[in-house]
């Protein structure tokens, strides 16, 4: 599904050079459930935004679904996000001035679904998310965890096979954060790929699989079975803290 | 680019800044409004100096005889020229000539009719004078062919004359005495363009025999086939060459006879008028591109503002020329209707100072309208729809700048948490 080799990124700032990711080898199959870990700094979100094709990479190779992504246009790149890829942000980014369902199809109105159809389409997904009543309210009327479950439906509307979330509980308190994870398990139940950014132990060891950045490598990947250990080892952490 | 979703963004972020919008929109809008008040003003000086050129037809030609200044042919200078009747008959023939007619002047004749008099030049002419100097006949007929046969001893006299010596009553069908010579009234006229109509109009042809005017003209009037100044040029040269070939003069030589070629003043006067235009569009166009400036920046600040709802949309599948087009839109919008709205405020105030100079030029020139410098200072619909198109062609200029910096806004940086 995900395949990089040898990833490198490295941001020009002047006239320092910031080397960010420093040999990325990655595979991610189809229906995991990653979560990406690291300090600030490390570059989680680097690697995110190239996962998510908003941003591309100086050296190395990114197949996705067996294509390669390099040097696309913008026109392309834009229509590649909108099937393959559906966004999640830690501050929601919904649109101010439209109303929760227009948020929802407004990824439907890039690809050319008619209105109706789309406003419609966006209804079945607000109603899976439990906001049907809230479809014609706008984000400033919502709380934290119902904007976020509207960023999902926007996410998931165009029926994508990855869903990149940069920090999606960041904003949000420990109940509704947890209640966003249980979203995104069911998301991926339904067997689309979820990859978070998050820095939180407790949201990471909700995941299946744990990428830990440092410096621009990985170092480690804690996995599966692992992941016991990995959720014994935080505990011991949080206790000596 | 007609889809209502566009139209919703573009209303909601109007809506979401009215003041931003509506100074940016003035801005236009006063471009737009002082374009149409200086054309509408242009046009008024420009009708109102052509309505002063109606006076006689456009193409009309007038010459009359001097005295010779070059020796020609062994015949020394200083000697007169005089018009025949044959004159109009061989100026009639040459290439490029409307209509002709002799004229043979008697200034101060006395007009009498029971107990009143007076005196007025009387113009003794061809029928073919009606169309040069472009009379208007206000009751009864203008002179005919008949009349010039039959050596009719008849009259068409001014408005003036009509009102000093008939008050009230009909005047065509009564009789004149002109130098003691019943003269019978045909016809009463008026000079478009004048406020004096004190000229009478008598058959060539009566008159010479009457007045002992013998076959002598004293200058010919003449309409040209010509639209452009080098025709009329040429008729004018025509004319010359064959009026010197009888007359035995220079052909070079101006005094022998004088030419006014209405045309020509016409052709030139209009020049100055389309130099005026052109520079009040000039003018114009200088105050609407200061606007334009103005909606360029305001965009250039809405872009900004926008930066992050951009870079969502784009991470969300827009591609950058949706994000152009929703910027672009947004200023043609803005540019099309403040310049709309100037455009009927100025065309229309330019329509009411028309009307209150009909209504108060009315009731005071009587029936005709005096020497004006000002007449109907609209604006037609051509140059309406043409300012139009340049408000659409405006806003997609103010808007480009703007809307290609949107689409090179990067999604990661917009959506980069601050």
């Amino acid at each position: 599904m995900i395949k990089l080799n040898n990833i490198h990124k490295s941001y020009v700032m002047g006239h320092n050079s910031l080397h960010v990711l420093k040999g990325i080898d990655l595979n991610i199959e189809q229906g995991d459930f990653v979560s990406i870990m690291g300090s600030s700094g490390s570059g989680k979100s680097t690697l995110l935004n190239i996962l998510g094709m908003l941003d591309n990479y100086d050296e190395g190779t990114y197949h996705l679904s067996g294509s390669l992504i390099q040097n696309m246009s913008e026109k392309k790149a834009a229509q590649l996000r909108n099937e393959m890829v559906g966004f999640v942000f830690q501050s929601f980014n919904l649109i101010s001035f439209k109303n929760a369902m227009e948020n929802v199809a407004l990824p439907l109105y890039y690809k050319g679904v008619p209105r109706k159809k789309r406003n419609l389409i966006a209804m079945e997904y607000l109603e899976k998310m439990g906001l049907t009543e809230w479809a014609n309210h706008m984000p400033n009327e919502m709380s934290g965890g119902q904007k976020q479950r509207v960023a999902i439906a926007r996410a998931l509307i165009s029926q994508p096979k990855i869903i990149l979330a940069d920090e999606p509980t960041g904003a949000l308190d420990t109940t509704t954060s947890y209640e966003v994870m249980e979203i995104l398990k069911q998301v991926n139940n339904s067997g689309i790929t979820v990859i978070i950014v998050t820095h939180e132990h407790d949201i990471a060891s909700m995941t299946r699989q744990i990428i830990r950045l440092k410096d621009g490598r990985i170092d480690e990947i804690i996995s599966n079975g692992e992941l016991k250990k990995f959720q014994k080892s935080y505990r011991k952490e949080l206790e000596t803290a | 680019m007609f889809d209502i979703d566009k139209w919703q963004e573009i209303f909601a972020t109007i809506k979401k800044n009215k003041m931003r919008t509506f100074l940016t929109g003035f801005s236009v809008a006063w471009g737009i409004f002082m374009l149409m008040i200086l054309l509408g003003s242009g046009n008024g000086l420009s009708n109102g100096v052509a309505s002063n050129f109606m006076n006689d037809a456009v193409n009309a030609m007038w010459i009359w005889t001097g005295k010779t200044t070059i020796a020609y042919e062994g015949m020394k200078t200083g000697r007169n020229i005089q018009f025949h009747n044959q004159d109009q008959e061989l100026v009639q023939k040459v290439a490029g000539v409307g209509v002709t007619s002799g004229r043979y002047f008697m200034s101060n004749t006395r007009y009498s009719f029971g107990k009143e008099s007076g005196d007025y030049s009387t113009v003794t002419c061809h029928p073919q004078l009606l169309e040069v100097e472009n009379l208007q006949i206000k009751s009864g007929r203008f002179i005919n062919q008949i009349d010039i046969q039959q050596n009719r001893k008849v009259v068409v006299i001014g408005n003036d004359i009509k009102e000093a010596l008939f008050k009230d009553m009909e005047a065509v069908g009564e009789y004149v005495n002109v130098n003691r010579i019943p003269f019978k009234v045909v016809g009463v006229c008026s000079e478009p363009g004048s406020t004096k109509s004190r000229n009478a109009y008598m058959p060539l042809s009566t008159a010479q025999m009457v007045f002992n005017g013998s076959n002598r003209l004293h200058s010919l009037a003449l309409t040209m086939n010509a639209n452009t100044l080098e025709e009329s040029k040429a008729v004018e040269e025509q004319i010359r060459n064959a009026l010197s070939r009888q007359h035995k003069f220079d052909p070079k030589d101006e005094s022998a006879i004088g030419i006014n070629n209405k045309l020509e003043n016409y052709i030139q006067t209009m020049k100055i008028f389309q130099a005026i235009t052109i520079f009040i569009w000039i003018i114009g166009i200088g105050t609407l591109i200061a606007g334009i400036v103005g909606v360029s920046n305001i965009m250039l600040i809405v872009v900004k503002e926008r930066t992050k709802e951009i870079g969502i949309r784009k991470a969300l599948g827009a591609s950058p020329s949706s994000v152009i087009g929703l910027v672009l839109l947004e200023s043609i919008m803005i540019t099309t209707v403040a310049g709309y709205i100037g455009l009927v405020l100025g065309t229309g105030l330019m329509e009411i100072i028309n009307y209150i100079m009909v209504q108060s030029a009315s009731p005071s020139a009587g029936s005709e309208q005096g020497d004006t410098l000002f007449l109907n200072p609209t604006v037609d619909f051509s140059i309406a729809v043409s300012a139009t198109l340049l408000l659409i062609v405006a806003g997609a200029i103010a808007g480009y700048i703007p809307a290609k910096r949107a689409a090179s806004i990067k999604p990661i940086v917009a959506l980069r948490d601050e």
